[in-house]
C-alpha cells in the first residue's frame, strides 16, 4: 500500500525559491557576470523561477541554460535502463562567468559531479555555485551545496520528489512511502 | 520506452516505437554536435570495431565520428588491410577481433545477412552498416530524422523514391520504415530496376518520372549503382538520364515545399542534375550531419546499459 507524505506545499516551496533569489542578490556579485544553469528536468524550472524574481527586482536579463547530465553519469555502463537523452542548451559563453547551478534534490553528489564535468566542456567558469531545494545529507563525493532550502536526513532507500506546476501540475515536495 | 535490443540489423525488425525512440535520442545527440567540444563520456572504455568489407566514405567516417564523440575507442578494419585478403572467413576475422575484448562491431559486407550472421555468433553488439542489397538501417534512420526535422509527421507525406531500386539496400530499409509509418510512397524506376519483392509492400509504382514527381513532399533519389549493374538492365546511361534523371527542367516542375534527398555518393548528371543537388530544396548535407547524430543514438542505445552484458 503506497501513500505519499507531503513534506512541503506551494507556499514553503515558493519561499525557498524567494530565499534563493535573495541570497544571490545579497552576494554582491555583478549581475553581468552571472549565468544560471538548471539540471533537467526540475533544476531548469528552479533556475527560471529564481531568474524571474531577480530580473523583476534588478530590471536585468540573466542568461539561463539547461543541461542533461545522463551522458556524463558514472553509472551509465552498469544501469539497467537507458535514460532518455534530452538536449543540453547553453547558448551563451561560460568563460569567466559565475555559474549558478540549480537542482531540486541534492543526494549523493554524483549528479552534480556529472553536471560540473559537462559545464567544463562548455568553457571555464570563474566559479560554480550550487543551489538546491533539498539536501538529503547522503553525499558520496566531496561536494556540498552553497544553498539548500531544507535538509532532510532520511534513509537512502526513501524517495523524495519535488513537483512543480510547470510539469507536474502542482507545487509540492513529497516523500514516497514505498521503499525502493 | 524500455529498449532491449542488443543489435541493430534491419529496419524490418524494428517497431515504429523503437524507430521513434532512436530518433528522439538522435535529436538530443545533434545538440552535442553543435558544441565546441563535441565529446561526451557516454561510451568511455568501450571499444568499437568498424569492419568494412566494402568501400565507404560517408558511413565509415560517420560511425567513426559518432564513436569518438561518445568517447569510445574505435578501430577501422577494411578488406584490403586485413587477413580477409589471405582467405580468412568473415566469422574467423570477427571472432579474432572479439578475442581482443572489443564491445561492438559495425559491419558492412557485400553479402545479405552478414550482420545477422555475426550477431548470432558474437557476444559483441552488432550494427549493420549495409549488407549486400538487403538493408542499410542507419541510413534510413538518418533519413527519417531529416524528414521529421522538416515535416514532423511522416504519415501525412507523399514520398517518391526514384532510381535504381533493385540494387538499393537503402530503398529496402526506407520502405520498411515508411510502411510502419503508413506513409504514401511511390516508386519510380525503369521496369528492369524495379525489384520483385515489392509485393510485400503497399506502394504505388509509376514508370513515368514526369507524373511521379508531381505533388510529392519528399523526392528521394537513389544512386545509380554502376558497380552492381549487369548488362542489359537499361539501354544506355544517356537513355536512363533522359527518362529517369531529376534534371533541372524536371526540378522546376516539383512542388514548392518539397525536399530533395539522396544517400550519397551522388553521380552528378546521372540520377540528378548538379544544380538540383546544390539547390535550396536539397537536404543532402543535412542528411550527412544527421547521420552522425543518429549513429551516436544507436551506439548509445545498444551499449548503454547492463542488459547488454
Amino acid at each position: 500500500m503506497t501513500k505519499d507524505f507531503k513534506l512541503m506545499g506551494e507556499k514553503e516551496l515558493q519561499s525557498i525559491i524567494n530565499s534563493m533569489a535573495t541570497d544571490i542578490l545579497k552576494s554582491k556579485e555583478s549581475l553581468k557576470d552571472i549565468v544560471f544553469v538548471g539540471i533537467i528536468k526540475r533544476g531548469d524550472i528552479i533556475a527560471k523561477r529564481v531568474a524571474n524574481i531577480i530580473e523583476q527586482v534588478e530590471n536585468c536579463k540573466i542568461p539561463i541554460g539547461r543541461i542533461d547530465i545522463n551522458l556524463y553519469r558514472d553509472d551509465l555502463s552498469i544501469i539497467d535502463y537507458h535514460p532518455k537523452i534530452s538536449s543540453t542548451e547553453i547558448q551563451f559563453d561560460l568563460n569567466d562567468k559565475i555559474v549558478y547551478l540549480f537542482d531540486d534534490v541534492f543526494f549523493t553528489g554524483r549528479t552534480i559531479r556529472s553536471a560540473m564535468n559537462e559545464i567544463m566542456d562548455f568553457g571555464r567558469p570563474q566559479k560554480i555555485k550550487l543551489y538546491v531545494i533539498i539536501d538529503r545529507k547522503k553525499r558520496e563525493l566531496p561536494i556540498l551545496p552553497d544553498f539548500s532550502g531544507s535538509e532532510l536526513n532520511i534513509p537512502k532507500n526513501k524517495i523524495v520528489n519535488v513537483h512543480f506546476t510547470e510539469i507536474d501540475g502542482i507545487d509540492e515536495i513529497i516523500l514516497l512511502k514505498e521503499e525502493n | 520506452m524500455n529498449w532491449s535490443r542488443r543489435h541493430l540489423l534491419s529496419i524490418e525488425e524494428l517497431s515504429k516505437e523503437e524507430i521513434e525512440h532512436i530518433l528522439d535520442n538522435a535529436f538530443s545527440f545533434k545538440e552535442v554536435l553543435k558544441r565546441s567540444i563535441k565529446k561526451v563520456p557516454a561510451l568511455r572504455g568501450k571499444t568499437v570495431v568498424n569492419l568494412f568489407f566494402e568501400p565507404s566514405t560517408r558511413t565509415l567516417i560517420s560511425f567513426s565520428l559518432a564513436e569518438k564523440h561518445l568517447s569510445a575507442d574505435s578501430i577501422n578494419v577494411s578488406t584490403k588491410s586485413s587477413s580477409v585478403m589471405k582467405g580468412e572467413t568473415l566469422l574467423d576475422t570477427a571472432k579474432n577481433i572479439e578475442s581482443m575484448k572489443t564491445d561492438m562491431v559495425v559491419v558492412r559486407h557485400n553479402s545479405e545477412g552478414a550482420a545477422k550472421f555475426l550477431a548470432e555468433h558474437l557476444n559483441s553488439n552488432v550494427i549493420n552498416a549495409g549488407d549486400g542489397t538487403h538493408e542499410h538501417p542507419t541510413q534510413a534512420l538518418l533519413d527519417f530524422m531529416t524528414i521529421k526535422e522538416i515535416y514532423k509527421d511522416l504519415k501525412k507525406l507523399k514520398v517518391l523514391i526514384l532510381g535504381d531500386i533493385l540494387h538499393s539496400r537503402v530503398a529496402r530499409s526506407l520502405l520498411w520504415g515508411f510502411m510502419k509509418y503508413k506513409t504514401d510512397v511511390t516508386l519510380c524506376a525503369p521496369p528492369t530496376l524495379m525489384p520483385l519483392y515489392l509485393n510485400d509492400f503497399n506502394i504505388k509504382i509509376e514508370y513515368d518520372i514526369d507524373k511521379a514527381i508531381k505533388n510529392k513532399d519528399v523526392i528521394y533519389i537513389l544512386r545509380m549503382q554502376l558497380e552492381r549493374q549487369e548488362t542489359g538492365l537499361f539501354p544506355s546511361l544517356r537513355e536512363y538520364i533522359k527518362d529517369f534523371s531529376l534534371t533541372y527542367e524536371r526540378f522546376l516542375m516539383i512542388k514548392n515545399r518539397s525536399i530533395i534527398m539522396h544517400p550519397g555518393p551522388i553521380n552528378r548528371g546521372v540520377e540528378l542534375d548538379g544544380t538540383v543537388a546544390d539547390s535550396e530544396k536539397s537536404v543532402i548535407l543535412e542528411q550527412v550531419t544527421n547521420g552522425v547524430a543518429t549513429r551516436m543514438a544507436i551506439l548509445y542505445l545498444l551499449n548503454g546499459g547492463r542488459n547488454n552484458e
